[in-house]
Parts: structure tokens; C-alpha cells; sequence
């Protein structure tokens, strides 16, 4: 089915709740750093990801599992073992970046389906035919980074299934070459899976405003009925040649309910809504208004309008001042 | 809608009281109230520290840490501080609201260990809510049940 609608759980609550509010699949990470949300308490051991796909499974769900950090060579065993955890438990899908491990999964693994990662960083039909190759990856999800025409010169050029963000914070989409957070604490989100460790975070409320700092680098400084955003480096902002603003870019959210009707006509396969670092609340709202939202463009595509209660309900859980349309709708092209 | 949870006549006169009794009494109510719920969960790492909830509206606050057996007043300086308004803090219990969304509107305030902070919200995050009404008082389930169904 086109526009399946895939879900972040950060914990088997949240799998739960994205479930049973219309998510066709969820994805989840596992307890360590082989995944790109390794937030301490966060994610899945052995035991709660069983059950999370006994709970999709009976219910026609899918699991697909986030394997998309880049193994280092004196703890590689730490991501293949991931992968033989998740054929053993019978994970729908590994959601893979680096090759070497794309490698091992094959050929370990034969019936293990490997998606593509956005952390792959794969923006063209050439690249994504590569993976399709050499590991017979099903599905990629592209970078945040393209128009919807290249999408679509995308899809017309591979039988791999595209998969696209839909929704969620925006970063500077640089993904699986980021290097920005270790200038300031020695850890790389590719390999540390995480943008900003959040031992190295301090908030402190001041006279003069709320302050996020990384490792005693200043990032923000949010005046009182500012929204505040997360605390990475991408979204501080700097003094630079004597003026204050956001030198890299200004935290926003994507928002991409106005483009479905264009999404179904081009032939994505699935929608992903970021955020498995999210409670349980944002699940239950964010998949509420997804599912609805598909279901009638999928009615009704021609007439397909979002309504301003979903706008509404999405704006109030989104970082930052503002929604976008991101790259993928580009007018003056 | 909610309604504000305490008249305001009788916040300002909560707002008057000294730190001590308060947190006690919170410590006292959290056991009796949540910890039958709350106990489920491996408190093991976070023992020995310390955290202060800050209830804006009623000028409250609550200092405690949560050891083995639960919960217990603490007068020394907290490891972490999270400040909202009652309204927001019964939101977040009722997972009426994602606390990431509270503060980004700058209705939650954080402070102290960022990693604790996380700590504790994945924690509680990681409760089963239908395993915790079964082990609220009920009244208090029902009350709880009200609210997330508001």
C-alpha cells in the first residue's frame, strides 16, 4: 500500500499508543548506541521489543528497527550483534546506514529486509540502486534535502520503495556526515547516536533569559516568550561579524500534510514521523492526525485539504517558531 | 477544558507556608498515592539523588529524593529542577501533553542534571498506564482516568 504511515517508539508505551491510534508500522532503537535516538532510559532490551512485535503482529503492524548508527572497529560486534538480535526476534526490518553491516546482514540474514537509512545520506537513483545491488535493500528513505521533483525522478529510476519524512524537527540535514556536535564535545552523532549528549547539556534560567550551553558552549539565549528549542549546535545562535542570529539555521519543524496529495500521485510508499525521543503524548497526537489525514487523501485525493484542527494540533507540538514544507517544495523552481 | 487546580485565594496562602512541611507532606501523600505504581520501576541508579518540583502557580517547593522504599523529604541543594504550573504538572501525569512540547513553549523549565532529567522522563515515560491505574487508590484512579479522558 502506498503512504504506509510509520511511527517513532521510543518506548513500548509509545509503540503501543502509536498502534493503537493507526500507525501501519512503527520503528524503535535498541538500548545502546546503535541507533541514532541513544538517550539514556530510552528504546528497547530484548524482552520489551518481543513484546512490541507481538503486540504489532497480532494486530497486522509491522516493527522496524533503527540500526543506523556507524560501527567503529573495536566495537563492531556490538552492531552485528544487533542485527542477530533482530532476525532472532523477527524484526520486520532493519533500518540500515553503513555498508559494512549491510554486508554482514545479507549475508548472515538472506530474508532480513534492509531498509535504506536517511543516515545513508542516498540523494540520487544511482545511489540508492547501489544498496538495491549490492544488498538488496527494499526500501530507502531519502534525506530531507530533495524537491518533489527530484523525489519523483527518484521513484521513476528504482524499484526500491521511497520512504519520506512527513514530520518532525528539521536539522541541518547533513545527515550521516554531521560533524557539528563533536567541535564541541568529542562525540559525533554518526557513531555516539546522539546529537547532544545529554551529560554535556546545561539549561540554566537567567536574569537576562533561559540558556542551553554543550559542554560550556553557549548555544541560546531565549528571550522570555521565545520558544525554545532543542539544545544542538545547528540551532544556536551566534555572533558572528557583529550580529546575533542563527548562523547555521533557525529550529523549525517540518510539516508536509499539504503535499500528501502530491506524495500519492508521485508513488512514496511511506510517510515517517520523527521523534522517538518523544513521550507517549506526542505519539497519541501526531499519529491521530497522520492516520486521518491519509485516509482521506487516499479517499480523496483531488479534494484533499488539511483541515485547520490538524494544523493546529501539529504547530503546538513542533520546536521552534515556525512549520515548513522543507525542501521538498521549492515554487520558484 | 481544565480548571485551575487550586483557588487562587488558597495558593496565595500555600505560597506563605515554609518549604519543609510541604515536602513532607508531598513525600508522605507520593508514598501512600504513587508509589504502589511508581515501585514497579528500577529507581537503583537514580538512588542518592536529589530533586525539587517546583509548582509555579502556588509558589511550592517540593524537595525530595526517591530511594528503595519510596519517597523522602530532602532539604539539600537538587540535582534537578523542574518548574511548571499545577495545571501543566496534572497535563504531564495524565499524559495529556508531551513535556518536550511544554517546553518548547516554555511552560516546563528544566534545571540541574539534563541527564537525570532524561533519565527520570524515560522512566516514567516507560510505565504501563493501565498497570498504574490498577494500582492507584481508587479514587484516585477514577479521578486520574477523568482527566486523561478530558
Amino acid at each position: 500500500m502506498p503512504l504506509d504511515l510509520i511511527c517513532p517508539a521510543g518506548s513500548l508505551v509509545s509503540l503501543k499508543t502509536a498502534i493503537d491510534h493507526g500507525a501501519d508500522a512503527v520503528y524503535m532503537g535498541f538500548r545502546d548506541n546503535t541507533n541514532a535516538r541513544a538517550f539514556p532510559g530510552l528504546n528497547f532490551d530484548e524482552a520489551q521489543a518481543a513484546e512490541g512485535l507481538r503486540y504489532a503482529h497480532e494486530r497486522g503492524r509491522r516493527v522496524l528497527l533503527a540500526l543506523n548508527t556507524y560501527p567503529q572497529s573495536d566495537t563492531w560486534q556490538r552492531w552485528t550483534g544487533a542485527v542477530d538480535r533482530a532476525a532472532k526476534l523477527g524484526i520486520d526490518a532493519v533500518i540500515l546506514a553503513d555498508p559494512g553491516l549491510m554486508r554482514y546482514a545479507v549475508r548472515q540474514y538472506p530474508q532480513l529486509r534492509l531498509h535504506l537509512s536517511v543516515q545513508g545520506s542516498a540523494t540520487s537513483y544511482e545511489a540508492v540502486n547501489f544498496y538495491r545491488e549490492h544488498f538488496g535493500i527494499q526500501r530507502a528513505v531519502l534525506p530531507r534535502v530533495l524537491s518533489l521533483p527530484q523525489v519523483e525522478n527518484v521513484v521513476k529510476h528504482t524499484d526500491v520503495e521511497i520512504e519520506l519524512f512527513g514530520f518532525g524537527g528539521l536539522c541541518v540535514m547533513v545527515e550521516g556526515r554531521c560533524l557539528l556536535s563533536s567541535y564541541c564535545t568529542g562525540e559525533s552523532p554518526n557513531s555516539a547516536g546522539v546529537c547532544s549528549p545529554p551529560k554535556a547539556v546545561q539549561w540554566m534560567d537567567t536574569p537576562t533569559g533561559l540558556e542551553s550551553r554543550l559542554n560550556g558552549v553557549l548555544l541560546d539565549r531565549y528571550g522570555k516568550n521565545e520558544k525554545a528549542g532543542y539544545p544542538t549546535l545547528c540551532k544556536g545562535r551566534f555572533e558572528v561579524g557583529g550580529e546575533t542570529y542563527y548562523a547555521i539555521e533557525e529550529p523549525t519543524s517540518l510539516n508536509t500534510l499539504d503535499l500528501l496529495p502530491e506524495m500519492l500521485k508521485i508513488g512514496i510508499a511511506a510517510i515517517k514521523i520523527e521523534g522517538r525521543q518523544r513521550s507517549p503524548a506526542y505519539v497519541a497526537q501526531v499519529t491521530k492526525v497522520w492516520r486521518a489525514a491519509i485516509d482521506a487523501v487516499k479517499e480523496n485525493a483531488a479534494g484533499f485539504k488539511p483541515t485547520p484542527a490538524w494544523q493546529a494540533e501539529l504547530n503546538k507540538l513542533s520546536e521552534g517558531q515556525s512549520h515548513t514544507l522543507g525542501a521538498y517544495h521549492r515554487p520558484w523552481k | 477544558m481544565l480548571m485551575p487546580v487550586v483557588p487562587t485565594s488558597l495558593g496565595r496562602l500555600i505560597a506563605r507556608l515554609p518549604s519543609a512541611p510541604p515536602s513532607l507532606a508531598f513525600s508522605l501523600a507520593a508514598n501512600r498515592l504513587l508509589w504502589p505504581a511508581l515501585q514497579t520501576l528500577d529507581w537503583q541508579p537514580l538512588a542518592g539523588r536529589r530533586y525539587a518540583i517546583r509548582v509555579k502557580d502556588l509558589g511550592l517547593s517540593l524537595r525530595f529524593a526517591v530511594g528503595q522504599r519510596g519517597f523522602a523529604p530532602d532539604s539539600g541543594a537538587p540535582d534537578l529542577t523542574i518548574s511548571a504550573t499545577a495545571r501543566d504538572f496534572l497535563l504531564l501525569l495524565a499524559r495529556r501533553e508531551d513535556p518536550d512540547t511544554l517546553f518548547f513553549s516554555r511552560r516546563l523549565v528544566s534545571e540541574g542534571d539534563t541527564e537525570l532529567g532524561l533519565i527520570v522522563k524515560n522512566l516514567l515515560d516507560a510505565l504501563d498506564p493501565d498497570a498504574v491505574l490498577q494500582r492507584l487508590p481508587a479514587p484516585l484512579a477514577r479521578a486520574a482516568q477523568r482527566l486523561m479522558a478530558a
